[in-house]
């Protein structure tokens, strides 16, 4: 379980040769920055950004106490979250509402996902039993008229298409029509653009004027690089943009853009589109978004519910068990309980930094049915054979597969398993469980 | 707010290009540690990897040592010397006729547009080109592709939406193999390089060129965004290891970002990148010049 970040890593070691303890103090919060920094610049945040952050961030942690219960690397890695997270705004911003229609503008760089991001959002709020108009304002990418028909369609809702005309006048006439035929929303997709292109920017800037949108959305491709400063300060000072959406948060990127563009623009992050379904869309998480950018993966929820259901003594007890080398199976059995009371593997894995995207998810599920076959073969043993397997002969076998209902096989196969992992352990000794 | 307007001042001065942040470092300064450490986040701000940012500076504080260099133009000339040399160590790729040219990457970089536009390029030398449609997935993907077909006046193999895209990969196959086409270029649905199974499908279709096509020169192009940080490494290597890529396309360089990313592919990677896209006209498009990028850079 021992599993540790880059970053957490790093920061150990630091601290490790910390010598006054009790106080974080300068030249060591120095070393540690210069690593969040790496941290920071690795996930694509701003050169510019995380230097500012740092800065801030440097003066809250001068001369904090140490929390008891936390290592000085840990104290550092939750102040530079909760600096994060309360940066990137606060949860679950809502969609802006006129009365009716409200209009809804995309913006963005070519290729950032708008098209599809339209039919998300129509299914999102049909959900909230609003009815949507969308309208088809890319009148330059090749077949994209079409495609917004086909999300349309997908998405259930109408599409207001007048070919390749005037953007400004596909807009206007759209939200009229909307309008007249009662819709609540009225969506206009518009073509990437990029934000030097002056006469482009332009006609977004009449689009804005001609339709008065409550929502302007730019739409950012959370793989964006450091350029994506450039890209939201232009298109927020010319439309004066009133959110973000994320796009294609479910590869492996560590997202950082999104903190750049929360810094230049001021403007809160409304979702994050998570994939090519149009049900994919999900609200912005600002905590977990901070950790990932840290490239924890979701690591101290992983601390807190390992926390919860593993207590301290309990892990004391069981470190102390391997160095006297008096790990049972007993033992055993009451681990594969708190794997349990932690929650779907799967969803742990996921939680692991590096774990998301390296070891494919797909594979790594743990089969439930088996862990409680396990537990079955432990609990049809005498509390003898569970403090020593060794005295297990073939006749015992024989009687516990029948008492738990599976196969010798299987009884030997756990054997070897608990064998293996108090092998593991031992190998480990000296290394805390659960601390990063 | 007191933070947001720090940073807003801090941007302010921030410049682009390497050279201007170059010379506000080379300003009244030594060239020490400290200098060499603003310098690799220097290249990191153009999307460098970061390792390869600290192989870099490494290897220039090699040299500043080794040859004595202590004013700036110095420097410069070294740094952009490294570059270059980390770019060469990627072999250029010669794409020999008859070939098939798979496209790959992820979505919305670029891949269909690219296509259409390489279309135009290579039937301009009276070469002929059969493009197939293998984007199966995405809404209109055929119809866009169609639009490009027409403009650079090549023949396109298509199919309906949610057939299997290595049946349209077979039959463009036949086709070329029957007609003696000289380029064969399949587009593919953009993938994120994360999901599994989707890139089984690549590994499929890619099977079915090897199978049904032995006798052909097949390359394997991905299609990078500039405007993509770190993460374009991750992209590359992921399907670099699914089907093996011969070839990098850098698109959007129209814009605002560099991709300063492709260092780290030419330099850890060696693979080449061949193309580079400037902007949705059909002419826009051409072969890539490391010179003239690192210039860009700079
Ligand atoms: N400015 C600019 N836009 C490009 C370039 N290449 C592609 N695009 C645009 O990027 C968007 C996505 O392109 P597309 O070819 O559909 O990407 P695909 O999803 O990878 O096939 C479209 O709006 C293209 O017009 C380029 O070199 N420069
Ligand atoms: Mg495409």
């Amino acid at each position: 379980m021992a599993v540790f970040s880059g970053l957490s890593e790093k920061l150990n070691h630091i601290f490790a040769k910390m010598t006054k303890r009790g106080k974080l103090d300068e030249y060591e919060i120095k070393q540690a920055m210069r690593e969040v920094r790496i941290a920071l610049l690795e996930a694509d945040v701003n050169i510019g950004v995380a230097k500012q952050f740092i800065n801030s961030v440097s003066e809250k942690a001068l001369g904090q106490d140490i929390l008891k219960s936390l290592s000085p690397a840990q104290q550092v890695i939750k102040i530079v979250n909760e600096e994060l997270t309360a940066l990137m705004g606060s949860t679950n911003s809502k969609l802006e509402t006129s009365s009716s229609p409200t209009v809804i503008m995309m913006c963005g760089l070519q290729g950032a996902g708008k098209t599809t991001l339209c039919g998300k959002l129509a299914v999102y709020l049909k959900k909230q039993n609003k009815k949507t108009l969308l309208i088809a304002g890319d009148v330059y990418r090749p077949a994209a008229i079409n495609q917004l028909k086909v999300v349309g369609e997908k998405a259930g809702c109408e599409v207001f298409d007048m070919g390749q005309g005037n953007p400004v006048e596909i807009a206007r006439k759209g939200a009229e029509r909307a309008r007249s035929f009662g819709f609540d929303y009225a969506i206009i997709d518009t073509a990437g653009r990029l934000h030097i292109d002056d006469t482009l920017m332009t006609e977004l800037e009449d689009i804005k004027k001609a339709v008065n949108p409550a929502e302007i959305l730019l739409t950012v491709d959370s793989m964006t690089g450091q350029d994506a400063v450039n890209v939201a300060d232009t298109f927020n000072k010319r439309l004066d943009v009133t959110g973000v959406v994320l796009t294609k948060l479910d590869g492996d990127t560590r997202g950082g853009a999104c903190l750049s563009i929360k810094a230049v623009t001021g403007k809160p992050i409304k979702f994050s589109s998570v994939g090519e379904k149009l049900t994919d869309l999900e609200p912005f998480y600002p905590d977990r978004m901070a950790s990932r950018i840290l490239g924890m993966g979701d690591v101290l929820t992983l601390i807190e519910k390992a926390e919860q259901s593993i207590s301290e003594e309990q892990m004391k007890k069981i470190e102390k068990k391997f160095k006297e080398n008096s790990f049972t199976l007993d033992d055993y059995l009451e681990q594969f309980d708190a794997l349990k009371n932690m929650g779907d593997i799967k969803d742990i894995l996921g939680m692991l930094p590096g774990v998301g995207n390296k070891i494919k998810l797909d594979n790594a599920q743990v089969d439930e049915k088996a862990v409680e076959r396990m537990k079955a073969i432990i609990l049809s043993m005498t509390p003898k054979e569970r403090r020593n397997p060794a005295i297990l002969n073939a006749s015992r076998k024989q009687r516990i597969s029948k008492g738990s209902g599976t196969t010798v096989q299987e009884v030997n196969q756990l054997i070897k398993k608990f064998e293996m992992s108090k092998q593991m352990m031992k190998n480990m000794k000296g290394q805390r469980s659960f601390r990063f | 707010m007191g933070f947001f307007g720090k940073i807003f001042s801090a941007l302010k001065k921030t410049k682009d290009k390497i050279s201007e942040k170059l010379s506000a470092l080379f300003s009244g300064r030594r060239i020490d540690d400290e200098f060499f450490d603003e310098l690799e986040e220097i290249l990191i701000s153009s999307d460098i990897s970061v390792t390869t940012s600290m192989e870099i500076v490494d290897e220039l504080r090699e040299r500043v040592k080794r040859d004595r260099i202590s004013e700036n133009e110095g420097v410069v000339a070294a740094l952009k010397e490294i570059l270059t040399q980390t770019l060469e160590k990627a072999e250029p790729l010669e794409i020999q006729t008859p070939a098939v040219i798979m496209v790959v990457g992820v979505n919305g970089v670029g891949k269909t547009t690219t296509i259409g536009k390489l279309a135009a390029m290579l039937a301009s030398g009276r070469k002929s080109v059969t493009i197939a449609a293998a984007d199966t997935f995405r809404a209109a993907a055929s119809d866009q592709l169609t639009v490009w077909a027409n403009r650079a006046d090549v023949k396109i193999i298509k199919s309906s939406e949610g057939s299997d895209p290595s049946a349209v990969v077979f039959d463009a196959l036949t086709s070329a193999k029957a007609k003696k086409t000289d380029y064969t270029i399949i587009d593919t649905a953009g993938r994120l390089h994360v999901k599994s199974n989707l890139m089984e499908e690549l590994k499929k279709m890619s099977r079915v060129v090897e199978r049904e096509y032995p006798e052909a020169n097949f390359y394997k192009l991905i299609v990078l965004d500039a405007t993509t940080g770190q993460n374009a490494v991750n992209q590359i290597e992921f399907f670099d290891e699914a089907i093996g890529i011969d070839g990098i396309v850098l698109t959007k360089l129209d814009g605002t970002a560099k991709g300063g990313f492709v260092v780290s592919m030419c330099g850890e990677l060696e693979i080449p990148v061949v193309y580079v896209g400037t902007g949705e006209k059909l002419d826009d498009i051409s072969p890539f010049d490391k010179d003239e990028f690192v210039e860009g850079l700079f």
